[in-house]
Protein backbone atom coordinates (compact mmCIF):
# COMPACT_ATOMS: atom_id res chain seq x y z
CA UNK A 1 0.00 0.00 0.00
CA UNK A 2 1.50 3.32 -1.10
CA UNK A 3 0.12 6.82 -1.33
CA UNK A 4 1.19 9.09 -4.16
CA UNK A 5 0.79 12.86 -4.22
CA UNK A 6 -0.41 13.23 -7.77
CA UNK A 7 0.46 16.90 -8.10
CA UNK A 8 4.03 16.44 -6.90
CA UNK A 9 4.51 12.89 -8.18
CA UNK A 10 6.01 12.09 -4.78
CA UNK A 11 5.27 9.12 -2.59
CA UNK A 12 3.64 10.33 0.60
CA UNK A 13 5.37 9.35 3.83
CA UNK A 14 3.69 7.75 6.81
CA UNK A 15 3.12 10.43 9.44
CA UNK A 16 1.10 8.97 12.28
CA UNK A 17 -1.40 6.30 13.23
CA UNK A 18 -4.54 7.02 15.26
CA UNK A 19 -6.69 4.38 16.94
CA UNK A 20 -9.90 6.04 18.17
CA UNK A 21 -11.06 2.92 20.02
CA UNK A 22 -14.15 2.11 17.96
CA UNK A 23 -12.41 -0.58 15.96
CA UNK A 24 -11.40 1.82 13.20
CA UNK A 25 -7.97 3.12 12.36
CA UNK A 26 -6.62 6.30 10.76
CA UNK A 27 -3.22 6.35 9.14
CA UNK A 28 -1.99 9.78 8.08
CA UNK A 29 0.45 10.26 5.22
CA UNK A 30 2.21 13.49 4.18
CA UNK A 31 3.70 14.57 0.88
CA UNK A 32 7.37 15.42 1.50
CA UNK A 33 7.27 18.04 -1.29
CA UNK A 34 4.12 20.08 -0.70
CA UNK A 35 3.22 18.97 2.82
CA UNK A 36 -0.29 17.92 1.87
CA UNK A 37 -1.69 15.28 4.18
CA UNK A 38 -4.20 12.55 3.55
CA UNK A 39 -5.73 10.10 5.96
CA UNK A 40 -6.51 6.50 5.21
CA UNK A 41 -9.49 5.38 7.28
CA UNK A 42 -10.20 1.70 7.78
CA UNK A 43 -13.42 0.16 9.01
CA UNK A 44 -13.39 -2.39 11.87
CA UNK A 45 -13.13 -5.37 9.53
CA UNK A 46 -10.18 -3.87 7.66
CA UNK A 47 -8.54 -2.88 10.93
CA UNK A 48 -8.98 -6.39 12.24
CA UNK A 49 -7.31 -7.78 9.14
CA UNK A 50 -4.03 -6.01 9.82
CA UNK A 51 -4.28 -6.53 13.58
CA UNK A 52 -4.80 -10.27 13.18
CA UNK A 53 -1.78 -10.53 10.92
CA UNK A 54 0.36 -8.67 13.46
CA UNK A 55 1.41 -6.02 10.94
CA UNK A 56 1.27 -2.23 10.97
CA UNK A 57 -0.15 -0.03 8.22
CA UNK A 58 2.54 2.47 7.29
CA UNK A 59 5.28 0.12 8.42
CA UNK A 60 6.72 -0.57 11.83
CA UNK A 61 8.30 2.39 13.56
CA UNK A 62 9.37 0.31 16.58
CA UNK A 63 10.10 -3.43 16.82
CA UNK A 64 7.20 -5.60 17.91
CA UNK A 65 7.03 -6.33 21.65
CA UNK A 66 6.92 -9.96 22.81
CA UNK A 67 3.39 -11.41 22.71
CA UNK A 68 2.11 -8.23 21.08
CA UNK A 69 -0.68 -10.06 19.30
CA UNK A 70 -1.72 -12.11 22.32
CA UNK A 71 -1.74 -9.11 24.62
CA UNK A 72 -3.66 -6.87 22.29
CA UNK A 73 -5.95 -9.58 20.99
CA UNK A 74 -6.95 -11.78 23.93
CA UNK A 75 -9.98 -10.46 25.78
CA UNK A 76 -9.94 -12.95 28.66
CA UNK A 77 -6.31 -12.69 29.73
CA UNK A 78 -5.15 -12.34 33.32
CA UNK A 79 -4.27 -8.82 34.31
CA UNK A 80 -1.20 -10.06 36.14
CA UNK A 81 -0.01 -12.49 33.46
CA UNK A 82 3.23 -10.58 32.93
CA UNK A 83 5.61 -8.75 35.21
CA UNK A 84 9.03 -7.20 35.11
CA UNK A 85 11.72 -9.75 35.91
CA UNK A 86 12.82 -9.87 39.51
CA UNK A 87 16.28 -8.41 39.52
CA UNK A 88 18.76 -9.97 41.89
CA UNK A 89 19.15 -7.96 45.06
CA UNK A 90 21.87 -5.36 44.71
CA UNK A 91 25.07 -6.43 46.44
CA UNK A 92 25.58 -4.84 49.84
CA UNK A 93 27.92 -1.90 50.05
CA UNK A 94 31.49 -2.98 50.84
CA UNK A 95 32.75 -2.41 54.40
CA UNK A 96 36.43 -1.53 54.85
CA UNK A 97 38.59 -2.61 57.78
CA UNK A 98 41.15 -0.29 59.30
CA UNK A 99 44.62 -1.70 59.91
CA UNK A 100 44.09 -1.53 63.68
CA UNK A 101 40.79 -3.36 63.40
CA UNK A 102 42.35 -6.12 61.30
CA UNK A 103 45.09 -6.52 63.85
CA UNK A 104 42.57 -6.75 66.66
CA UNK A 105 40.47 -9.24 64.77
CA UNK A 106 43.63 -11.34 64.47
CA UNK A 107 43.55 -11.87 68.23
CA UNK A 108 40.17 -13.59 68.05
CA UNK A 109 40.52 -17.40 68.10
CA UNK A 110 40.53 -18.65 64.54
CA UNK A 111 37.60 -21.04 64.86
CA UNK A 112 35.21 -18.19 65.70
CA UNK A 113 37.01 -15.46 63.79
CA UNK A 114 34.84 -15.78 60.71
CA UNK A 115 31.64 -15.54 62.72
CA UNK A 116 32.89 -12.55 64.70
CA UNK A 117 34.01 -10.83 61.53
CA UNK A 118 30.57 -11.36 60.05
CA UNK A 119 28.88 -9.89 63.14
CA UNK A 120 31.00 -6.72 62.93
CA UNK A 121 30.34 -6.36 59.20
CA UNK A 122 26.59 -6.71 59.68
CA UNK A 123 26.68 -4.23 62.53
CA UNK A 124 28.53 -1.74 60.35
CA UNK A 125 26.05 -2.18 57.49
CA UNK A 126 23.07 -1.85 59.83
CA UNK A 127 24.47 1.44 61.09
CA UNK A 128 25.68 2.79 57.76
CA UNK A 129 29.32 2.60 58.80
CA UNK A 130 31.78 2.37 55.91
CA UNK A 131 34.91 1.47 57.90
CA UNK A 132 35.32 -0.80 60.89
CA UNK A 133 37.77 0.59 63.40
CA UNK A 134 38.59 -0.56 66.99
CA UNK A 135 36.11 2.11 68.20
CA UNK A 136 33.36 0.63 66.05
CA UNK A 137 34.21 -2.82 67.38
CA UNK A 138 33.90 -1.57 70.94
CA UNK A 139 30.57 0.02 70.24
CA UNK A 140 29.28 -3.13 68.56
CA UNK A 141 30.32 -5.28 71.49
CA UNK A 142 28.48 -2.97 73.85
CA UNK A 143 25.39 -2.60 71.70
CA UNK A 144 25.15 -6.30 70.92
CA UNK A 145 26.10 -7.53 74.38
CA UNK A 146 29.21 -9.30 73.10
CA UNK A 147 31.62 -8.10 75.75
CA UNK A 148 33.48 -11.42 75.73
CA UNK A 149 34.41 -11.18 72.04
CA UNK B 1 -14.67 21.04 -17.98
CA UNK B 2 -11.70 19.78 -19.93
CA UNK B 3 -10.89 16.19 -19.04
CA UNK B 4 -7.35 15.77 -17.74
CA UNK B 5 -5.42 12.56 -18.23
CA UNK B 6 -3.21 12.12 -15.21
CA UNK B 7 0.08 10.34 -15.63
CA UNK B 8 0.23 8.45 -12.36
CA UNK B 9 3.07 6.10 -11.60
CA UNK B 10 2.14 2.52 -10.81
CA UNK B 11 2.80 0.73 -7.51
CA UNK B 12 5.92 -0.99 -8.78
CA UNK B 13 7.34 2.16 -10.31
CA UNK B 14 7.73 3.59 -6.82
CA UNK B 15 10.76 2.01 -5.25
CA UNK B 16 9.97 2.77 -1.63
CA UNK B 17 8.40 -0.25 0.03
CA UNK B 18 5.40 1.49 1.57
CA UNK B 19 3.84 -0.37 4.48
CA UNK B 20 5.98 -3.42 3.79
CA UNK B 21 3.23 -5.77 4.93
CA UNK B 22 4.85 -8.67 3.14
CA UNK B 23 8.21 -7.95 4.69
CA UNK B 24 6.60 -7.57 8.11
CA UNK B 25 5.11 -11.06 7.78
CA UNK B 26 8.46 -12.39 6.58
CA UNK B 27 10.14 -10.79 9.60
CA UNK B 28 7.76 -12.70 11.87
CA UNK B 29 8.95 -15.95 10.34
CA UNK B 30 12.56 -14.87 10.73
CA UNK B 31 11.95 -14.37 14.46
CA UNK B 32 10.65 -17.93 14.74
CA UNK B 33 13.70 -19.28 12.95
CA UNK B 34 16.07 -17.26 15.11
CA UNK B 35 14.46 -18.50 18.32
CA UNK B 36 14.43 -22.12 17.21
CA UNK B 37 18.04 -22.06 16.04
CA UNK B 38 18.96 -23.12 19.58
CA UNK B 39 16.38 -25.91 19.76
CA UNK B 40 17.62 -29.30 18.63
CA UNK B 41 14.35 -31.10 18.01
CA UNK B 42 10.80 -29.85 17.66
CA UNK B 43 8.25 -32.66 17.92
CA UNK B 44 4.50 -32.37 17.49
CA UNK B 45 2.30 -34.62 19.62
CA UNK B 46 -0.94 -35.12 17.72
CA UNK B 47 -3.95 -37.33 17.65
CA UNK B 48 -6.61 -36.05 15.30
CA UNK B 49 -9.16 -37.02 17.95
CA UNK B 50 -9.89 -35.47 21.31
CA UNK B 51 -9.78 -37.31 24.59
CA UNK B 52 -7.14 -39.88 23.73
CA UNK B 53 -4.59 -38.69 26.32
CA UNK B 54 -2.32 -36.72 24.05
CA UNK B 55 -1.72 -33.90 26.51
CA UNK B 56 -1.08 -36.30 29.35
CA UNK B 57 1.46 -38.17 27.21
CA UNK B 58 3.12 -34.86 26.28
CA UNK B 59 3.41 -33.86 29.93
CA UNK B 60 4.73 -37.28 30.94
CA UNK B 61 7.31 -37.39 28.14
CA UNK B 62 8.50 -33.88 29.03
CA UNK B 63 8.85 -34.84 32.69
CA UNK B 64 10.73 -38.00 31.77
CA UNK B 65 13.10 -36.08 29.52
CA UNK B 66 13.75 -33.43 32.18
CA UNK B 67 14.42 -36.15 34.77
CA UNK B 68 17.05 -37.57 32.41
CA UNK B 69 18.77 -34.21 32.35
CA UNK B 70 17.58 -33.12 28.94
CA UNK B 71 16.66 -29.52 28.38
CA UNK B 72 13.05 -29.76 27.39
CA UNK B 73 10.30 -27.29 26.62
CA UNK B 74 6.57 -27.79 26.16
CA UNK B 75 4.53 -25.54 23.90
CA UNK B 76 0.81 -25.99 24.44
CA UNK B 77 -0.68 -25.33 21.01
CA UNK B 78 -4.13 -26.34 22.25
CA UNK B 79 -5.13 -22.74 22.83
CA UNK B 80 -8.79 -23.47 23.51
CA UNK B 81 -8.23 -26.42 25.82
CA UNK B 82 -4.90 -25.61 27.45
CA UNK B 83 -3.73 -27.93 30.19
CA UNK B 84 0.06 -28.06 30.21
CA UNK B 85 0.55 -25.52 32.98
CA UNK B 86 -1.62 -27.46 35.39
CA UNK B 87 -0.47 -30.95 34.38
CA UNK B 88 3.16 -29.99 34.72
CA UNK B 89 2.69 -28.27 38.07
CA UNK B 90 3.69 -24.79 36.93
CA UNK B 91 3.11 -21.94 39.40
CA UNK B 92 0.47 -19.45 38.22
CA UNK B 93 2.53 -16.39 39.01
CA UNK B 94 3.23 -13.69 36.45
CA UNK B 95 5.68 -14.54 33.68
CA UNK B 96 8.73 -12.33 33.55
CA UNK B 97 8.77 -10.06 30.55
CA UNK B 98 12.10 -9.09 29.04
CA UNK B 99 12.83 -6.98 25.96
CA UNK B 100 13.75 -10.08 23.97
CA UNK B 101 10.99 -12.35 25.14
CA UNK B 102 8.74 -13.76 27.83
CA UNK B 103 10.25 -16.19 30.33
CA UNK B 104 8.46 -19.53 30.14
CA UNK B 105 7.08 -21.12 33.29
CA UNK B 106 9.23 -23.83 34.81
CA UNK B 107 8.12 -27.18 36.18
CA UNK B 108 9.49 -28.59 39.45
CA UNK B 109 11.79 -30.85 37.43
CA UNK B 110 13.04 -28.06 35.19
CA UNK B 111 11.01 -28.38 32.01
CA UNK B 112 9.98 -25.06 30.45
CA UNK B 113 6.34 -24.46 29.59
CA UNK B 114 4.28 -21.96 27.64
CA UNK B 115 0.56 -22.47 27.64
CA UNK B 116 -2.50 -20.30 27.29
CA UNK B 117 -3.66 -21.58 30.68
CA UNK B 118 -0.84 -19.56 32.23
CA UNK B 119 -2.18 -16.38 30.62
CA UNK B 120 -5.93 -16.67 31.09
CA UNK B 121 -8.02 -15.86 34.11
CA UNK B 122 -8.89 -19.04 36.00
CA UNK B 123 -11.72 -20.98 34.35
CA UNK B 124 -12.01 -18.42 31.53
CA UNK B 125 -12.23 -19.57 27.94
CA UNK B 126 -10.04 -17.97 25.32
CA UNK B 127 -11.90 -14.94 23.95
CA UNK B 128 -10.49 -12.65 21.30
CA UNK B 129 -11.26 -8.98 20.84
CA UNK B 130 -13.03 -8.96 17.51
CA UNK B 131 -15.57 -6.89 15.64
CA UNK B 132 -19.03 -8.08 16.61
CA UNK B 133 -20.34 -10.95 14.59
CA UNK B 134 -17.13 -11.54 12.70
CA UNK B 135 -15.17 -13.64 15.15
CA UNK B 136 -15.22 -16.64 12.83
CA UNK B 137 -13.36 -14.65 10.19
CA UNK B 138 -10.36 -13.84 12.32
CA UNK B 139 -10.11 -16.52 14.98
CA UNK B 140 -7.96 -18.82 12.89
CA UNK B 141 -5.53 -16.06 11.97
CA UNK B 142 -5.24 -14.93 15.57
CA UNK B 143 -4.70 -18.44 16.87
CA UNK B 144 -2.00 -19.01 14.30
CA UNK B 145 -0.43 -15.74 15.43
CA UNK B 146 -0.55 -16.87 19.05
CA UNK B 147 1.26 -20.12 18.23
CA UNK B 148 3.82 -18.11 16.29
CA UNK B 149 4.37 -15.87 19.29
CA UNK B 150 4.67 -18.90 21.58
CA UNK B 151 7.48 -20.07 19.30
CA UNK B 152 9.19 -16.76 18.58
CA UNK B 153 8.63 -14.62 21.67
CA UNK B 154 9.36 -17.08 24.47
CA UNK B 155 12.83 -17.21 25.94
CA UNK B 156 13.28 -20.93 25.36
CA UNK B 157 17.06 -20.72 25.27
CA UNK B 158 18.96 -23.83 24.26
CA UNK B 159 16.75 -26.89 24.28
CA UNK B 160 17.36 -30.50 23.38
CA UNK B 161 13.68 -31.03 22.77
CA UNK B 162 10.59 -28.87 22.32
CA UNK B 163 7.35 -30.84 22.50
CA UNK B 164 4.33 -29.18 20.90
CA UNK B 165 1.00 -30.42 22.21
CA UNK B 166 -1.37 -30.10 19.26
CA UNK B 167 -5.14 -29.83 19.60
CA UNK B 168 -7.50 -32.39 18.05
CA UNK B 169 -7.92 -32.08 14.31
CA UNK B 170 -5.36 -31.52 11.60
CA UNK B 171 -5.37 -27.74 11.14
CA UNK B 172 -2.86 -26.83 13.81
CA UNK B 173 -0.36 -29.42 12.50
CA UNK B 174 -0.39 -27.69 9.13
CA UNK B 175 0.13 -24.31 10.81
CA UNK B 176 2.96 -25.65 12.93
CA UNK B 177 4.65 -27.11 9.88
CA UNK B 178 4.37 -23.79 8.05
CA UNK B 179 5.98 -22.04 11.01
CA UNK B 180 8.58 -24.79 11.57
CA UNK B 181 9.32 -26.35 8.18
CA UNK B 182 12.17 -28.37 9.70
CA UNK B 183 9.91 -30.07 12.21
CA UNK B 184 11.77 -33.09 13.58
CA UNK B 185 8.62 -35.14 13.36
CA UNK B 186 5.30 -36.02 14.90
CA UNK B 187 4.24 -38.58 17.47
CA UNK B 188 0.65 -39.74 17.04
CA UNK B 189 -1.53 -40.88 19.93
CA UNK B 190 -4.52 -43.13 19.39
CA UNK B 191 -6.80 -45.32 21.42
CA UNK B 192 -7.64 -48.81 20.15
CA UNK B 193 -11.09 -47.95 18.72
CA UNK B 194 -11.96 -47.76 15.04
CA UNK B 195 -13.24 -44.20 15.44
CA UNK B 196 -9.90 -43.10 16.81
CA UNK B 197 -8.09 -45.03 14.09
CA UNK B 198 -9.95 -43.13 11.36
CA UNK B 199 -9.35 -39.74 12.98
CA UNK B 200 -5.66 -40.38 13.59
CA UNK B 201 -5.29 -41.72 10.05
CA UNK B 202 -6.31 -38.30 8.71
CA UNK B 203 -3.63 -36.62 10.79
CA UNK B 204 -1.01 -39.13 9.70
CA UNK B 205 -2.08 -38.72 6.09
CA UNK B 206 -1.60 -34.96 6.34
CA UNK B 207 1.78 -35.40 7.98
CA UNK B 208 2.88 -37.89 5.33
CA UNK B 209 1.64 -35.64 2.53
CA UNK B 210 3.71 -32.80 3.98
CA UNK B 211 6.68 -35.17 4.36
CA UNK B 212 6.83 -34.61 8.09
CA UNK B 213 8.74 -37.53 9.67
CA UNK B 214 6.38 -39.94 11.45
CA UNK B 215 8.29 -40.82 14.59
CA UNK B 216 5.86 -43.30 16.00
CA UNK B 217 2.48 -44.20 17.43
CA UNK B 218 1.43 -44.61 21.03
CA UNK B 219 -1.73 -46.52 21.84
CA UNK B 220 -3.30 -45.11 24.97
CA UNK B 221 -6.15 -46.58 27.03
CA UNK B 222 -5.03 -50.06 26.06
CA UNK B 223 -6.96 -51.59 28.91
CA UNK B 224 -7.54 -50.44 32.46
CA UNK B 225 -5.05 -50.90 35.26
CA UNK B 226 -6.85 -51.62 38.53
CA UNK B 227 -5.96 -49.15 41.23
CA UNK B 228 -6.09 -51.93 43.79
CA UNK B 229 -4.51 -55.10 42.40
CA UNK B 230 -2.63 -53.58 39.45
CA UNK B 231 -4.06 -56.07 36.93
CA UNK B 232 -4.98 -54.75 33.49
CA UNK B 233 -8.50 -55.43 32.25
CA UNK B 234 -10.13 -54.81 28.87
CA UNK B 235 -11.42 -51.34 28.09
CA UNK B 236 -11.83 -50.65 24.36
CA UNK B 237 -12.01 -53.09 21.50
CA UNK B 238 -9.90 -52.58 18.41
CA UNK B 239 -6.36 -52.59 17.15
CA UNK B 240 -5.96 -49.05 15.86
CA UNK B 241 -2.23 -48.78 16.49
CA UNK B 242 -1.35 -51.97 14.64
CA UNK B 243 -3.46 -51.08 11.64
CA UNK B 244 -2.14 -47.52 11.49
CA UNK B 245 1.41 -48.78 11.86
CA UNK B 246 1.00 -51.08 8.88
CA UNK B 247 -0.76 -48.51 6.72
CA UNK B 248 1.71 -45.68 7.34
CA UNK B 249 4.81 -47.76 7.98
CA UNK B 250 5.34 -46.15 11.36
CA UNK B 251 6.53 -47.93 14.51
CA UNK B 252 4.35 -48.41 17.59
CA UNK B 253 6.48 -47.01 20.39
CA UNK B 254 4.30 -48.50 23.10
CA UNK B 255 0.92 -48.79 24.70
CA UNK B 256 -0.47 -47.54 27.98
CA UNK B 257 -3.45 -48.66 30.04
CA UNK B 258 -5.74 -46.19 31.74
CA UNK B 259 -4.07 -45.82 35.11
CA UNK B 260 -6.03 -43.86 37.72
CA UNK B 261 -2.83 -43.06 39.62
CA UNK B 262 -1.34 -41.42 36.52
CA UNK B 263 -4.56 -39.52 35.93
CA UNK B 264 -4.51 -38.15 39.47
CA UNK B 265 -0.83 -37.24 39.27
CA UNK B 266 -1.45 -35.24 36.09
CA UNK B 267 -4.49 -33.53 37.58
CA UNK B 268 -2.42 -32.23 40.48
CA UNK B 269 0.81 -31.53 38.61
CA UNK B 270 2.65 -34.35 40.39
CA UNK B 271 3.99 -36.36 37.47
CA UNK B 272 7.56 -36.13 38.72
CA UNK B 273 6.68 -37.76 42.03
CA UNK B 274 4.51 -40.32 40.25
CA UNK B 275 7.38 -41.29 37.95
CA UNK B 276 9.67 -41.57 40.97
CA UNK B 277 7.35 -44.19 42.43
CA UNK B 278 8.15 -46.32 39.37
CA UNK B 279 4.99 -48.37 38.87
CA UNK B 280 4.40 -50.56 35.80
CA UNK B 281 2.76 -47.73 33.83
CA UNK B 282 5.70 -45.46 34.64
CA UNK B 283 8.07 -48.15 33.38
CA UNK B 284 6.13 -48.41 30.13
CA UNK B 285 6.20 -44.64 29.76
CA UNK B 286 9.95 -44.75 30.25
CA UNK B 287 10.22 -47.22 27.38
CA UNK B 288 8.16 -44.93 25.16
CA UNK B 289 10.43 -42.02 26.05
CA UNK B 290 13.49 -44.06 25.15
CA UNK B 291 11.89 -45.17 21.90
CA UNK B 292 11.14 -41.54 21.03
CA UNK B 293 14.75 -40.63 21.78
CA UNK B 294 15.88 -43.43 19.50
CA UNK B 295 13.54 -42.28 16.76
CA UNK B 296 15.00 -38.80 17.01
CA UNK B 297 18.53 -40.10 17.02
CA UNK B 298 19.02 -38.80 20.54
CA UNK B 299 22.38 -38.62 22.15
CA UNK B 300 23.60 -35.78 20.01
CA UNK B 301 25.55 -33.37 22.10
CA UNK B 302 24.23 -29.99 23.15
CA UNK B 303 27.16 -28.47 21.31
CA UNK B 304 25.62 -29.58 18.07
CA UNK B 305 22.62 -27.47 18.91
CA UNK B 306 24.66 -24.32 19.28
CA UNK B 307 26.63 -24.99 16.13
CA UNK B 308 23.62 -25.75 14.00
Amino acid sequence: MKFLCVECDEQMHFEERRIPGDGTLAAVFRCPACGRMTAMLTNPMETQLVTSLGVKVGGRTVPGAPFEGIRTGVASGREDAFAAPKEPASPPAPVRWSVDAVERLGHVPSFVRGMVKKIYIEYARDHGIGEITPAVMDRARTDLGLEGM
Amino acid sequence: MIPVTLNIRTYHEIENAGSDLGDQVAAQQTRVEARLALVHDVVGIMSGKGGVGKSLLTAALATLAARRGRRVGVLDADLNGPSMGRMLGCPRGPLAERPDGIDPASTPCGALVMSMDLLLDADMALHWKEPDGAAFVWRGVQERGAVREFLADVGWGELDLLLVDLPPGVGRLAELHELVPELSGVLAVTIPSAASRDAVARSLELAARRRIPLLGLVENLRGYRCDGCGDVGALFGGDAAERLARRFDVPVLGGLPFDPTLDRAAAYGELDAWLSAGGPTAIELGRIGEALDAALGAGRSAGEVASR
